[in-house]
């Protein structure tokens, strides 16, 4: 192609700049006011330069915790949300790879009721359902516990319809040459299926951490204690007092360091992420 | 389809499906029943005793202004987040699509505010346009706008659009570019060779074979802005100022925690539910044609 291409591309190197700091502005804004005194901001002074308070701020995010309302350090909500993102991350994936290997791999009755029942729960997110949920996790005294936090997220299909699909790929032959080696199905599913799965597995686990790390509507009803908030839910009590007692240093150190973990998950395994979110969206 | 080559056990495949299946009866269904069940349910005040009505408490939903309210903001906000982020994210994925150097840099920083949780979203943008201490509302003061969002309802309005518009900017990146990948270079070059100029070859050429990708990513961020703006809402407006930014799903939230009707905040979810099925069902009637990466 022949036209004026130098020029065109200047503007497309401009435009997606131009973008790039759209995208960027709000959280480099972030990050330099997680670096400067709270006065000035308060004052609404704030230069558009990193200050000097860098160590100090993430110090008492980290390990002390606003003067606020919530004094519970932010390193305590970074466990909570750790260990709810995994165990919806592992949770999901494990109970849908085993229901996944029963509805392809096996003969039973009733194996197209179960995989419709199952099916059915990708239609609808935990908010459409989010007080009778609440009134059986508080039933089965979940309120307040990592189980009650992951367990209700897990209930949904995505997981076992990638499953689904992929082992239907997988060519008869292969059971057909293990079953000649004398594997039953526990070993077909270890040394068969399982290495086979592995960049399946890892992208799903990429998807479903990030889910996992930025819920907040339930975690925000099922935890009343302090000590078992996760950070979503810590950052907005943070602000909840009015403007002029809010610790906006801490406020935005904390909103840095929540969203590093899965952020940095999308950089350095963004080839993984990729796979997974156009995949779970099939 | 079917496997042709399978194992035969009676107890082993309930064993493999019984975590699921319990998880999803328990956490699932029930509570989506119990959701249905107390739709048709009238309790009194003091939940002492409940009476079958019948569609009472959709009946008064649907007549009560408040209600319509919140359908027909929850819709424009769907429009306007879909609309501007989709034709933000579209431009950006055009110019990606491009022979230039360090495409993979560009993408790379295009895509990672998908991983920022929607709380975290309204945290940074309340933090930059607070009335009294954010920098762009200095700046809007400063060019004469009476800047108030925590007082002034459209401009509430505005800030939760714009919110999340910027959130969902990289994941509609990501499949534009995906689709727009899928296009074969060939066909625009003979659109080239006949000598349309590049805008022209966009719009004849590049949209139309864009329209599945365009279809599923309106479906997507129509789900979106039901359903993940709650987190934006909830840091930056709690459903205010006088309600303005109340959409269903916040409506569902804050009705519930006052703890009033039980049977109407059921019909609420019950409606919610009705929402997402119809537009599962439109995704998948698109699903055989959409983009593969």
């Amino acid at each position: 192609m022949v036209e004026n291409e130098g020029l065109r591309r200047y503007v497309a190197h401009a435009i997606l700049w131009i973008g790039i700091a759209i995208v960027a502005f709000p959280v480099y804004l972030a990050f330099v006011a997680s670096t400067q005194d709270n006065a000035v901001i308060a004052n609404g002074q704030m230069s558009l330069w990193p200050g000097g308070h860098f160590i100090e701020t993430y110090y008492k995010t980290l390990f002390v915790g606003s003067s606020g309302t919530t004094r519970e350090p932010v390193g305590m909500m970074l466990l909570n949300s750790l260990i709810m993102a995994l165990s919806i991350a592992l949770g999901k994936i494990f109970i849908s790879i085993l229901s996944a290997y029963a509805i392809v791999f096996f003969r039973f009755p009733f194996r197209m009721t179960v995989f419709w029942i199952i099916f059915i729960t990708l239609m609808l997110p935990v908010e459409v359902r989010i007080y009778p949920t609440y009134k059986i996790a508080a039933d089965l005294n979940l309120l307040d516990s990592y189980s009650g936090l992951a367990l209700p997220l897990i209930a949904s299909a995505t997981a076992t319809l990638l499953f689904r699909q992929f082992f239907m790929t997988v060519p008869d032959e292969l059971l057909e040459a293990s079953r000649i080696d004398g594997a039953g199905p526990f070993r077909f599913f270890k040394d068969t299926l399982l290495p086979l799965s592995r960049t399946n597995m890892a992208a799903l686990f990429v998807i479903l951490f990030i889910y996992g790390w930025n819920q907040y509507l339930w975690p925000l009803l099922i935890t009343t204690r302090d000590d078992m908030q996760t950070i979503q839910v810590g950052i907005r009590k943070m602000i909840v007092t009015s403007d002029a007692l809010t610790e906006w240093p801490v406020v935005m150190a904390t909103s840095i360091l929540a969203m590093l973990p899965p952020v940095l998950v999308v950089i350095v395994m963004q080839k993984l992420f990729v796979r997974g979110l156009v995949e779970t969206e099939k | 389809m079917q496997k042709q080559s399978v194992f035969t056990s009676r107890w082993l495949p309930w064993l493999l499906i019984a975590p699921q299946m319990i998880v999803v009866l328990v956490f699932f269904y029930w509570p989506a029943g119990q959701a249905v069940r107390q739709s048709f349910l009238l309790q009194d005040a003091f939940g002492l005793s409940t009476v079958f009505v019948w569609f009472e408490n959709y009946k008064e939903l649907l007549a009560d202004p408040d209600y319509f309210a919140s359908v027909v903001r929850t819709f424009v906000f769907a429009a306007a987040i879909a609309l501007s982020s989709l034709s933000a994210a579209l431009l950006l994925a055009v110019m990606a699509d491009k022979p230039l150097r360090g495409v993979g840099v560009y993408r790379t920083l295009l895509i990672w505010p998908y991983a920022v949780a929607p709380p975290v979203v309204g945290v940074l943008w309340i933090f930059m346009l607070n009335p009294s201490l954010g920098i762009l509302a200095h700046g809007l003061r400063a060019m004469g706008i009476d800047w108030n969002p925590l007082l002034d309802g459209n401009q509430a309005a505005l800030l939760i659009i714009l919110a999340s518009a910027w959130k969902q900017i990289s994941y509609n990146f990501l499949f534009f570019l995906a689709g727009l990948q899928s296009i074969p270079k060939s066909v625009h070059e003979a659109a080239a060779i006949d000598g349309a100029r590049p805008i022209r070859r966009f719009w004849t050429i590049t949209f139309p074979l864009l329209t599945p990708t365009i279809f599923f990513l309106i479906v997507i961020n129509v789900v979106y802005a039901f359903f993940d703006t709650f987190g934006i809402i909830d840091t930056m407006t709690r459903g205010g100022p006088a309600k303005a930014t109340e959409t269903l799903v916040y409506k569902v939230y804050s009705d519930g925690l006052l703890g009033g009707n039980l049977g109407s905040s059921a019909a609420q979810s019950v409606i919610l539910m009705g929402i997402v099925i119809a537009l599962t069902a439109i995704q998948f009637r698109f699903v055989e044609r959409k983009v593969t990466y």
